[in-house]
C-alpha cells in the first residue's frame, strides 16, 4: 500500500440488479424473490434516471454508473492517483418493510460486494451494510462479516424509521465498537418519514437538498442521547452530508446544550467539542460558498483540520472533471484530507490486507 | 442567551440599551386558564356555540397531549422565572410587560405573535373560529392600549379560504403588521393549497411570519421522534429550512413576488449554507423545477428575513459577524422572544464588531422597512 496515497471515502458500486444477487441470497430468498416477482430495490433517495445519481461521461450503454470495478478504477481512482477507496453500496437493501427481506439482502449486498469488487481490485474496500431496522439483526450482520478486515466501516441512512440515538439502536453501536469499526451514516431514507418535519416535498432536488437537515437531526439525536458517552471508543462517519452546515448546527446546538443539559446529562461535553473528536465528514457536496475566500472562513468556523475526509462521491454528480477539491482550500490541509485524515479515521486502512 | 444572570448586576434602565429598538418576537398570553383549552380573556370573543363545544368537547392537536406541548418544556411555560406577573402567566398583563421589557429595553416597535391561538387545532372550524377571536383580542387588550405594538393576524393555516377571509377582514388596519404560521404545518409551506393565503397576504401588504412550533403531525426528525426538548429545540432550525426550500422551489416567489417572508425563532447562521446548497444543486437540476427563474439565494436576497433570538453563539463571536454579512445584514430583524427562557437581551445578545449603520439595521431600521412601520 502507498503510503502517501490519496484515500477516498465515498463511492457508490452499483447492483446491476436483483439477479446479480441472487446467486448470494440463500435458497429461500432467492425462491421467494423469483416467485413473487419482487421489483428492483431502487430506492427514490437516487432515482435511476437523474442526473445527480450518476454524472454523463460516467454512465455506461445502459445509462448505469459504477457498474464495474474496472470503471469505477479508470474514472474514480487514476485522476487522483487514489490508492484506497471506501465503496458504500446504496442498493435499497436495509429499506423493506420487512425486517427478514433487509437482512436477507443486506447479506447479500455484503457478500456480493466481497467477491465483485473486493475480489477484484485490491484498493477496494466497502462498508458492511446492515438491516437497520432491527439491531439484533445487524449486529449479528456485523459479527459474521467484520472478520474480513477489508470492510472498514458499519454503514446506516441518516433517517430511519427511529432517530438514530435512541436506545434501541445501540447494539448497533457496540457491535461496530467491538470490531473498531466507525458507523458510517449516509445520506438517504428508508422513507418511513417524510424527509422533512414538515411533510413530504414534490420534487427530488428539494429530497436531495433536505438530506442536509436530516443530518443534523440525527446528529442532535446521536448527541442528546448519550451514543458518544455509552462508546467511548466509537466514530461516526457522515457521508455525503454536506459539509457547510456544520458551523451554524453547532452554534446552535452548543447554545440550547447550556441551557438544557439538565435535560440530558449524560451529555458532559459541549456538543462542538464531542464532534471535534468524534465526528467526521466527507468532502463531496460540501456546498460551497460561491466566492473562493469563504472556503477558507468556513473551514475556520468548523475549527478542525482533522473534520474532513476526501471523498470524490463517484459516481453522483458533484463536480464536473477531476475538481473534487473545492476551489479556495488550502492545498497543505487538502493533502491531510486527502491521505492523514482518513488513515487516522479508519484504523483499518492501516493495516495490509492479503 | 447565555449570560451569566447570577452576578449580573441589575442594570438601570436607561443604560440597558441607547437605542430604541424594534423586538420582532413578543408574545403576549390571554389571562386565566379557562375550559377546554381556550382562556377565559378569549371568551368573549368566542361565539356561543364555540364557547360550548370547547366546554363539551374540549380543544386537540395533532399530538398525544390534551394540554401542554409534545416535550416537557425546560422550566413552566418556557418562560422566565421572573417574568411572571402576580397570579397569573408571563405575557397576559400589558403593564408588567412594559415595566420589565418595554420600557427599560427601549422598544420603539413591538410585533405580537401570540402563541395559544388555535392555530393547528384538528378542528379547523374551531381553529378558524379561535384564531379570529384572538386577532380581536390583540386589538381590544394590546394594540389599542400601547401604540408601541402591532398585532400579527393569527390565521387557520390549514384551511385557506378562511385564513383569506381573516386577512381581508385585517387588511388596511393599522393594529396589525404581519400574518402569523407555525412553522410545524400538515405541509411543506410552498404547498399550492397554502398560495391563496399568500396572494391575500401580499394583496393587503402585510408580510408573512412563520414562528417556530405548531402542530402538523410530523415527527421533528425525518427519521422518526426524538426523546427529548433539546432535539425540538434544535429541529425548528430543520423545520425552517425545510419550509424555506419549499417556498423556493415551488415557486412560491415568482407566483407572489411582492410577498415577504419573515423566519422566526430558528436562528439565521444556518442561511449562508442552505443557500449555497440550494444553489449547486438547483444549477445542476433546475430542469425538474421550471418554475424556479432565479438562483434560490435570490429569492432569500430579495423576499426572506430573519429575527435574531435564539442568536447563534460561535467562539469567537466575530464569526456570527461574517455569517451575517453573507446572508445580507438587510435580512436581518432583532427579536428577544420575551418572556420565555431564552430570551435575548438586547444589551447582551449581539457581542461582536458592528458599524453603526449595521446595528441600526438590525436593531430597528430593518424592521421599520419590512412591516412598513416608522
Amino acid at each position: 500500500m502507498n503510503e502517501g496515497g490519496p484515500i477516498d471515502c465515498d463511492l457508490h458500486p452499483a447492483v446491476p440488479g436483483l439477479k446479480a444477487l441472487l446467486p448470494y441470497l440463500d435458497e429461500h430468498w432467492r425462491e421467494t424473490v423469483v416467485r413473487r416477482g419482487f421489483d428492483e430495490l431502487v430506492p427514490i433517495s437516487y432515482p435511476s434516471v437523474n442526473p445527480l445519481t450518476a454524472r454523463a461521461d460516467w454512465r455506461d450503454a445502459q445509462g448505469k454508473g459504477a457498474t464495474t470495478p474496472e470503471r469505477l478504477a479508470m474514472e474514480a481512482l487514476a485522476p487522483f492517483g487514489t490508492t484506497l477507496a471506501i465503496c458504500n453500496c446504496l442498493y435499497g437493501a436495509q429499506v423493506p418493510f420487512s425486517e427478514d427481506i433487509a437482512a436477507a439482502f443486506c447479506r447479500s449486498v455484503n457478500d456480493w460486494m466481497a467477491h465483485e469488487w473486493l475480489d477484484r481490485d485490491e484498493r477496494l474496500r466497502a462498508s458492511i451494510v446492515v438491516p437497520m431496522l432491527s439491531a439484533e439483526l445487524a449486529a449479528a450482520e456485523i459479527d459474521r462479516v467484520a472478520p474480513d478486515r477489508r470492510f472498514v466501516q458499519v454503514l446506516l441512512l441518516v433517517s430511519g424509521e427511529l432517530p438514530l440515538g435512541r436506545r434501541q439502536n445501540w447494539p448497533i453501536y457496540a457491535a461496530a465498537e467491538r470490531y473498531g469499526l466507525p458507523i458510517g451514516i449516509h445520506a438517504g431514507s428508508t422513507y418511513r418519514h417524510p424527509v422533512t418535519p414538515v411533510g413530504w416535498p414534490s420534487s427530488s432536488v428539494e429530497d436531495y437538498i433536505h438530506q442536509a437537515s436530516g443530518f443534523q437531526s440525527q446528529l442532535t439525536s446521536l448527541i442528546a442521547e448519550g451514543v458518544f458517552s455509552k462508546f467511548p471508543a466509537l466514530t461516526v462517519v457522515l457521508l455525503e452530508s454536506g459539509v457547510t452546515w456544520l458551523p451554524a448546527y453547532l452554534w446552535r446546538l452548543t447554545k440550547f446544550w447550556k441551557g438544557l443539559r439538565s435535560e440530558v446529562p449524560w451529555v458532559s461535553d459541549p456538543p462542538s467539542s464531542i464532534v471535534r473528536e468524534r465526528v467526521r465528514l466527507t468532502l463531496q457536496p460540501f456546498d460551497a460558498p460561491p466566492a473562493r475566500a469563504a472556503v477558507m472562513r468556513v473551514i475556520e468556523h468548523i475549527g478542525s483540520d482533522e473534520t474532513l475526509l476526501f471523498s470524490t462521491d463517484y459516481p453522483h454528480w458533484q463536480f464536473e472533471g477531476a475538481a473534487a477539491i473545492p476551489d479556495g482550500l488550502d492545498p497543505t490541509l487538502a493533502q491531510k484530507i486527502m491521505v492523514e485524515n482518513p488513515r487516522r479515521t479508519y484504523s483499518r486502512l492501516q493495516e495490509t490486507v492479503s | 442567551m447565555n449570560i451569566d444572570v447570577l452576578n449580573w448586576p441589575a442594570l438601570p434602565p436607561e443604560t440597558a440599551s441607547k437605542l430604541a429598538i424594534a423586538d420582532c418576537d413578543v408574545h403576549p398570553r390571554p389571562r386565566g386558564s379557562g375550559i377546554g383549552g381556550v382562556s377565559k380573556a378569549l371568551c368573549p370573543y368566542l361565539p356561543k356555540h364555540w364557547r360550548e363545544h370547547v366546554a363539551t368537547f374540549g380543544l386537540t392537536y395533532r399530538q398525544p397531549w390534551e394540554k401542554g406541548s409534545a416535550y416537557p418544556k425546560g422550566q413552566p411555560l418556557a418562560c422566565r422565572r421572573d417574568a411572571w406577573p402576580d397570579g397569573d402567566a408571563p405575557g397576559s398583563d400589558l403593564s408588567f410587560m412594559a415595566a420589565q421589557h418595554l420600557d427599560p429595553n427601549n422598544v420603539a416597535l413591538g410585533i405580537l405573535n401570540p402563541l395559544t391561538s388555535g392555530q393547528g387545532a384538528q378542528n379547523p372550524d374551531l381553529s378558524a373560529a379561535i384564531t379570529h377571536a384572538t386577532n380581536e383580542w390583540q386589538v381590544a387588550e394590546w394594540t389599542s392600549k400601547d401604540k408601541r405594538l402591532r398585532a400579527s393576524v393569527v390565521i387557520p393555516f390549514e384551511d385557506a379560504a378562511a385564513s383569506v377571509r381573516e386577512i381581508e377582514l385585517r387588511t388596511g388596519d393599522p393594529n396589525f403588521a404581519q400574518v402569523l404560521f407555525l412553522s410545524r404545518t400538515a405541509d411543506p409551506l410552498g404547498h399550492r393549497r397554502y398560495w391563496p393565503i399568500y396572494e391575500a397576504a401580499a394583496a393587503a401588504g402585510l408580510p408573512v411570519g412563520v414562528h417556530a412550533f405548531g402542530y402538523g403531525g410530523w415527527p421533528i426528525t425525518a427519521g422518526g421522534w426524538g426523546s427529548f426538548y433539546i432535539e425540538e429545540m434544535v429541529g425548528h432550525a430543520q423545520a425552517q429550512q425545510a419550509l424555506l426550500v419549499s417556498m423556493i422551489f415551488e415557486g412560491v416567489f415568482e407566483r407572489v413576488p411582492t410577498l415577504k417572508v419573515v423566519l422566526i425563532e430558528a436562528g439565521l447562521a444556518w442561511a449562508a449554507s442552505l443557500a449555497w446548497r440550494m444553489d449547486r444543486q438547483w444549477a445542476k437540476l433546475r430542469g425538474e423545477v421550471p418554475q424556479v427563474k432565479r438562483a434560490p439565494s435570490e429569492y432569500m436576497r430579495t423576499n426572506v428575513w430573519f429575527t435574531t433570538q435564539p442568536i447563534e453563539e460561535p467562539e469567537p463571536r466575530e464569526q456570527l459577524a461574517e455569517t451575517i454579512e453573507w446572508i445580507g445584514w438587510d435580512r436581518v430583524l432583532f427579536a428577544t422572544d420575551y418572556p420565555h427562557w431564552d430570551f435575548d437581551d438586547p444589551a447582551h445578545a449581539l457581542p461582536m464588531r458592528m458599524t453603526e449603520a449595521q446595528r441600526r439595521a438590525v436593531f430597528l431600521e430593518n424592521a421599520q422597512a419590512v412591516y412598513g412601520v416608522a
